[in-house]
């Protein structure tokens, strides 16, 4: 059983003055995310990320297809039970304290009293926020709601938690913060569904990541692969300038500083081009293979004007 | 479903109360006291119908002011700040959440009146020089006042569901006062013809009858409001608030909160 199964999943937004012009802001999407996997949701602004969680969690209806988490339909209240979800850039009721709200969203997930003292006590000093007391959240800078916010979002132990933009808007440190909350909530073995378009946060934390644009899925891929994949190209260095027309021919991009030449070649040409710099004398300073990036993958998924199919 | 009610009821109240809603018993209270210097000026008998008068008639507009002007945004605002992006992903339906909004500001309102109408028998006690027996038949026209804020609650909150807190506000506002005239309403169908009188006779019944809850001016001149008269007025304003409500509801459970 996946943690979250997504079919077919769309949504049109009635635009103009009579509302009669349709504009989709997600495409059928299909979507399949693994238990205790922690999977980015990646995407340029206005992708259709946050339209999707607002389908999961209910916040909007959807204009076709249906979506399962833990097996049963997203909107059935025992599924809400076992999932947490933090909005982007949330605002929480100003005129409460850190822990009289996580005891209203505790009440309202169903936590008795006694559960609901000792989680609070818990959770705050996970989220470095134990000293804050009867503080009320207005007084509270943007990295210490959104630590409030993740705190909301796991205060009932749920199974799979959602995230929309977790780190927007936060600063190095918080940044820095809130990705060791979810390092750790995934540590524990907790499905994390986290939409970001941010992508060295979606490299460190997730296992794989699906790229959306303009309301379109338009890949899903395993971090691991990007990391371990063989080098397409490698950056070769060397000195002796003299010996860069012996071997133009090899190289896909050359940069020449004094006599410290920087030159791209294919993996494939790095022997003859070793071979040929051997022969002309130059002296070697690197050969450092190219790997894939994240955002490598990210750019051309989301240049791709059509829609390619892909394998879930 | 009850400790989830109860949660957003409550949160509900501590937020009007820590908006310091309150503060307007202060401005109560000087009102009345402002009036003190009047009362002294007129002879003993009108003296205390003018208390009785200026006291529930501000139990009453000050309780509609406090509806409409945290009503509009029970919903709106929720809307608007995102709060209730965290609420509904919880395990709670969206009819329990706005029948704990409503429950939140009637209880927050019936807080107020009931300060109220404490410091409203302490000014009778302070410039009448004590109560009568009568005097219990006051506590009957408090009593109409919160079902028409039971009533009012409802509006309010219906119109959050659909509109901005302005257009909200003004809605509530001429429904309101409409209300109040509501009888007057009646009397114009009766002389009335043809489709105006049709027009006039449904307006008349659609617009909440806050004519009928009024029994200020009777229990001024200490008339009796007979037990009729307060289990209709009980029946109507339940059955009003409850069709009103579920009709923000149903609107509410098709929403599409962008």
């Amino acid at each position: 059983m996946h943690a979250i199964e997504i079919e077919d999943l769309s949504k049109d937004y009635a635009v103009g003055f009579w509302k009669k012009r349709l504009r989709p802001a997600l495409k059928p999407l299909n979507l399949n995310v693994e238990a205790g996997e922690t999977f980015g949701f990646l995407g340029p602004n206005g992708a259709g990320k946050t339209t999707t969680l607002k389908l999961l969690m209910g916040i909007i209806f959807p204009t076709s297809g249906s979506a399962k988490i833990l097996g049963k339909d997203c909107l059935d209240p025992e599924v809400k039970q076992k999932i947490g979800f933090l909005p982007e850039q949330p605002y929480f009721y100003d005129y409460l304290s850190a822990p009289e709200l996580l005891d209203y969203y505790g009440r309202l997930s169903g936590m008795s009293a006694t559960e609901r003292k000792e989680r609070i006590v818990k959770l705050l000093d996970r989220v470095g926020l134990s000293d804050v007391g009867s503080k009320h959240l207005r007084k509270f800078s943007k990295g210490m709601l959104q630590r409030v916010g993740i705190a909301q979002a796991i205060i009932h132990d749920p199974q799979v938690v959602f995230l929309d933009e977790p780190m927007s808007g936060l600063d190095p440190v918080g940044r820095y913060e809130v990705r060791e909350l979810i390092q750790a909530l995934k540590d524990e073995g907790k499905t994390i569904f986290f939409s970001t378009h941010i992508l060295s946060d979606a490299e460190a934390l997730c296992d794989r990541v699906a790229v959306i644009h303009k309301g379109e899925l338009r890949g899903v891929g395993v971090v691991n692969d990007f990391r371990s994949s063989i080098a397409e190209q490698t950056e070769v260095i060397w000195l002796s300038a003299g010996a860069l027309a012996a071997v133009t021919n090899l190289l896909t991009d050359t940069h020449v500083t004094g006599d410290t030449v920087r030159g791209t070649v294919k993996s494939a040409d790095l022997d003859r081009l070793l071979e040929k710099l051997r022969q002309q004398g130059a002296r070697l300073i690197s050969v450092t293979p190219i790997h894939r990036t994240l955002e490598d993958y990210f750019m051309s998924k989301t240049r791709e004007e059509t829609k390619e199919t892909v394998s879930l | 479903m009850t400790a989830r009610l109860s949660a957003i009821t409550l949160n509900t109240f501590r937020e009007a109360i820590r908006d310091r809603i309150l503060y307007n018993l202060v401005l109560f209270v000087l009102f009345l006291l402002a009036s003190a210097p009047l009362f002294s000026q007129i002879s003993i008998g009108l003296e205390k119908q003018m208390l009785v008068n200026v006291g529930l008639s501000s139990i009453s507009l000050f309780g509609v002011i406090i509806a409409i002007f945290i009503g509009i945004g029970l919903v709106s605002k929720e809307i608007e700040k995102k709060t209730l992006y965290t609420i509904l992903s919880r395990p709670v339906r969206r009819w329990e959440f706005i029948a704990g909004k409503y429950f939140g500001l009637l209880l927050t309102l019936a807080v107020n009146a009931a300060l109220m109408t404490v410091g409203f028998y302490g000014a009778l006690l302070i410039f009448i020089h004590g109560l009568k027996r009568a005097d219990a038949m006051l506590l009957v026209a408090v009593y109409f006042i919160l079902l028409q804020f039971m009533m009012m609650v409802a509006l309010t909150l219906l119109f959050s569901t659909f509109s901005s807190p302005i257009f909200s506000a003004i809605f509530a506002f001429a429904l309101f006062v409409i209300g109040t005239f509501g009888e007057d309403l009646k009397n114009f169908a009766a002389i009335s013809q043809g489709a105006m009188k049709w027009l006039a006779m449904a307006t008349a019944y659609i617009v909440p009858n806050f004519a009928s809850l009024n029994v200020i001016s009777r229990v001024v001149h200490e008339q009796n409001v007979g037990g009729n008269l307060i289990i209709f007025n009980t029946l109507y304003a339940l059955l009003y608030s409850v069709a009103i409500t579920a009709a923000a509801v149903l609107i509410f459970e098709r929403r599409n909160l962008k």
